[in-house]
């Protein structure tokens, strides 16, 4: 999709012919995200959806206790030291962010008072200056009262170095300062279209200058309060064993009124995701469960029990396919599948259309995931293919034979194509991961019908996604001819995940294989483009860049995208929840509440 | 005694430092990397992983971080954790009740039921109990915990819905109610462990009390006219025990140690559970601590057993 017709379609936006939703679900289908979508609107001045959400309670309180299940359970509550999202979630209990991102790619005020935008004089300067008005009157569980320079000093606690937070990428390039008690400026270097990153959902949590002051820089694990959490949030600080439970009662002073709803809550962790869902969904032991990798299958056996059902949250993780065009069977100047080097089949796009064209994804959808997931080519252009989902790719084994013989790889007596005395023999590797195993099985069925031979390869996932230098079956390695796993998106803008494509992000052993591009994809003209859309100020422009960059990846078929999976979680019947797939399932925690116990 | 007190203590301080020195090297030669969670997020720029390396010390030579560890060691300093950043003995410390609550009461329940189950069917081998107690302990040791364990929540949580299947250890409940809430979350743990000790330990105590029961003295004590529940008693159970005691004070340090896979599937906040998640994780402060405790259980134990020897048996004596 062409700028001039993203334009035209935001255009029908803004005139109401189109619905904001609907838009932003065909930006998703682009490959952006909803997040960058709904920025995109912002810059063009159509208004955002503040969509409230219904919430029953007519006072604070009374709701009980609310148990949830984490398989995981997190191992610290100090946001900014995340080794996870699971540790993210047990944060987000107490503390909080200025704003957040609901479902549809909206800004949602927490501690914000506001959300800037062009409008109401927040944004300045295209983007390179970001006004935040704080809310008034919000205090910390321990009574002090929150304002800019908490904000100011979050800033100045993740950017250092010696703190080493995980939220330093967020913070470093950003320069923070305090105009009054409440409100403070972002600036960034140059003018930043996708500016609501600071701040903002899972890495934007605050915290309290006057308990972690004294513990910036070298001495932050020292900090007591990393294990005693004091927030703004709507529970306060009951209880934490790590990897087992995080408990909180209710903020009597949450600056939202007549929330929270429960009592106490109580995030338990450890187990096994299938037995999550059974708490959840079949006992009612339960009332909430998170990332259920279950299969579809089993799932809806559960929620035959009556007691709770799967909400299905649609997100940006993909499962897909990687083909290797460097060679990772042969050292060329001292390592394995060096950049400089080609695959001896899949350096020829045609041997690798004809390897997407044997991807039934319909199958997989229909056999494996079922309500979890959902057979995608994700990066498309083409707005009426768009709109007929079946059509967007194609499983065809007659046409993958053909492309091949069209290539000259013949087939040998055995059956197995072979061409100047290489025979068509493929390291399919994955994570040992049972889902992933019966993917594989369709996958090798299909290529044993165009002479491929595909030898199926998993690996442990604690050693597959491991960047352990020392260990030859990494993903980031990638020493295999194709390799499968899923990939998050986890940051809101996508200009973080095209990066994993540009050639010096090219994992190999000079950078110890921890470059993002791990399919080695070396395109001089993606590279050109790239920059080009990091330094691109209109949103819109930036977008048509985005577009055409997936386009690029997909249409090469450097990748092979398989299914699109939503985030699975499990609730109670009668418990009202308010998820998004682009935020923290806490997200939105203040609004939770009971149907059928409202006081 | 003393004497030999003190040569055991001594050989047991060389076998300790080169278990520590194996645990360590295995440890480090283990592939994984306690960051790698974060390498997996894009977001997290790799300079935070190596600054966070640098700072846990990690990326010295092995031997350098062992002495280093050995040394805190010494001083009592058992470091803290990669992951969650908290002092390693409060992580062992806040998992040490519940451990000792479940393994305990478990372990219980076995004697409960390997001694007079075991006594029992050797007073009348060959009879009906005795076949139907030796079936019972074969099928009771032969399955394993992971399958006993979702048998039990099949019947009691999910048909049933009697029992909960996810244990909590904290329960905000007081006086009465505290105690059943705990007593019937530990139902389903308890029995699924105990009756799997208690299966092989009633073959040990049978064979132990068939042993003994035809010797000489007992048949004199037959013929004296002693009641047969004063033969028993006083005269075979009291020998027979010998090996028995040696047995139950061998698997002590397990109570330590916690259930892994039990504790995994009730979710049962354990050492064991501790111990898996740190290893998943390549958390090397907690394996080192834990498995180096469990250890030195071992060698502590095993110095108990042979002094229990002495005690039971006055034959043996220490040179």
């Amino acid at each position: 999709m062409q700028e001039r017709e993203l334009r035209a379609l935001i255009e029908t936006v803004r005139t109401g012919k189109l619905a904001r939703r609907s838009f932003i679900e065909r930006m998703v289908g682009l490959g952006l995200t909803a997040p960058m979508a709904s920025m995109m609107l912002m810059h063009a001045g159509v208004a955002q959806a503040q969509s409230a959400p219904v919430y029953k309670p007519t006072k604070r309180g009374g709701g009980g206790p609310l148990k949830v299940l984490f398989w995981q359970g997190a191992t610290l509550l100090q946001p900014h030291f995340a080794n996870g999202t699971k540790d993210q979630e047990g944060s987000r209990i107490f503390y909080e962010p200025l704003a957040v991102w609901d479902n549809d790619g909206n800004l949602v005020p927490i501690l914000a008072a506001e959300i800037p935008s062009v409008a109401n004089g927040g944004v300045l300067e295209g983007g390179k200056v970001v006004r935040w008005r704080l809310k008034k009157g919000v205090t910390w569980h321990d009574g002090k009262p929150f304002t800019a320079d908490d904000v100011v000093f979050t800033w100045d606690y993740a950017r250092d170095p010696a703190t080493a937070a995980v939220t330093i990428a967020v913070y470093k390039d950003v320069t923070v300062s305090k105009v009054d008690d409440h409100t403070v400026l972002v600036s960034f270097k140059k003018a930043t279209p996708f500016w609501a990153t600071a701040f903002v959902a899972a890495e934007g949590m605050i915290i309290p200058k006057h308990l972690f002051a004294a513990y910036a820089g070298a001495k932050s694990r020292e900090a007591p309060t990393n294990l005693k959490p004091v927030g703004t949030g709507p529970y306060k600080f009951v209880d934490f064993k790590p990897g087992d439970i995080v408990s909180g009662a209710i903020n009597m002073n949450y600056h939202m009124p007549n929330r929270p709803f429960f009592d106490t809550i109580e995030m338990k962790g450890g187990g096994d995701a299938t037995s999550a869902a059974r708490a959840v969904l079949q006992t009612g032991e339960y009332d909430y469960a998170w990332n259920l990798q279950v299969e579809d299958e089993v799932l809806k056996r559960m929620e035959a029990g009556g007691k709770g059902k799967a909400h299905i949250v649609p997100g940006g993780d993909i499962e897909f396919i990687q083909v290797n065009i460097t060679d990772p069977w042969n050292e060329v100047e001292g390592e394995r599948g060096s950049v400089k080097s080609k695959h001896f089949a899949f350096s020829d796009i045609k041997v690798r259309e004809a390897m997407s064209l044997l991807c039934d994804k319909k199958s997989m959808q229909e056999f494996i995931y079922g309500r979890t997931g959902v057979a995608t080519a994700n990066f498309m252009n083409n707005p009426p293919r768009f709109k007929s989902p079946n059509t967007k790719w194609e499983f065809n084994i007659d046409k993958a034979n053909a492309l091949l013989d069209g290539a000259g790889w013949k087939r040998g007596a055995d059956g197995i194509r072979e061409k100047g005395g290489k025979k068509m023999k493929f390291v399919y590797q994955t994570s040992i991961n049972g889902t992933r195993q019966k993917e594989q099985a369709i996958v090798k069925q299909a290529a044993q019908k165009a002479g491929i031979d595909l030898e199926l390869k998993s690996v442990t996932a604690s050693v597959f996604f491991s960047s352990d230098v020392a260990n030859p079956d990494t993903y980031g390695k990638f020493w295999s001819d194709l390799q499968m796993y899923t990939t998050t998106m986890t940051a809101p803008d996508a200009q973080r995940f095209m990066d994993q494509y540009k050639s010096d992000e090219a994992s190999q052993k000079a950078n110890k294989w921890s470059g993002r591009n791990i399919c080695r994809y070396v395109n001089p003209e993606y590279d050109k483009l790239f920059l080009s859309g990091e330094s691109e100020l209109d949103p819109v422009k930036r977008a048509a860049i985005f577009i055409k960059l997936n386009d690029m990846v997909v249409n090469e078929f450097i990748v092979i995208p398989l299914i699109s999976r939503p985030r699975v979680r499990g609730g109670n019947l009668k418990l009202i929840t308010t998820l998004s797939g682009w935020d923290l399932d806490f997200s939105a925690l203040q609004n939770w509440y009971r149907e059928g116990a409202v006081a | 005694m003393g004497p030999y007190l003190l040569r055991r203590l001594l050989i047991a301080l060389p076998s300790l430092l080169g278990i520590s020195v194996v645990l360590f090297t295995v440890l480090a030669l283990a592939p994984g990397d306690p960051f790698s969670e974060m390498a997996l997020n894009p977001n997290i720029p790799p300079e935070v992983q190596a600054n966070l390396r640098k700072q846990f010390g990690l990326d010295d030579p092995i031997w350098q971080r062992y002495f280093r560890w050995l040394f805190a060691m010494f001083r009592g300093d058992w470091g803290f954790s990669f992951i969650s950043r908290v002092d390693v003995d409060t992580l062992i410390l806040q998992r040490v009740p519940v451990t000792l609550a479940i393994i305990g009461a478990s372990q219980i329940l076995a004697l409960a039921v390997a001694l007079p189950v075991g006594i029992y069917a050797a007073a009348r081998p060959y009879s009906w109990f005795d076949r139907i107690a030796s079936t019972l302990a074969f099928i009771g040791f032969s399955l394993p915990t992971f399958f006993t364990g979702l048998l039990l929540i099949l019947l009691f949580s999910i048909k049933l819905d009697w029992l909960p299947f996810v244990y909590r250890a904290d329960i905000s409940a007081t006086g009465w109610e505290w105690w059943w809430l705990h007593i019937k979350q530990a139902i389903m743990p308890v029995t699924v462990l105990g009756l799997l000790q208690g299966a092989s330990w009633t073959r040990y105590v049978r064979s132990a009390v068939l042993d003994v029961i035809r010797l000489d003295y007992v048949t004199t004590a037959r013929s004296k006219g002693l009641h047969e529940r004063a033969v028993i008693m006083k005269h075979v159970v009291r020998n027979a025990l010998i090996p028995v005691v040696t047995l139950v004070a061998l698997t002590m340090p397990v109570v330590f140690g916690g259930a892994i896979i039990t504790e995994q599937i009730f979710r049962i906040p354990g050492i064991g559970s501790l111990l898996i998640d740190a290893i998943l994780r390549n958390d090397t402060p907690v394996v080192m601590a834990v498995t180096f405790v469990f250890s030195c259980l071992v060698i502590i134990f095993n110095l108990i057993a042979d002094l229990l020897y002495g005690w039971l048996d006055p034959r043996i004596s220490y040179r």
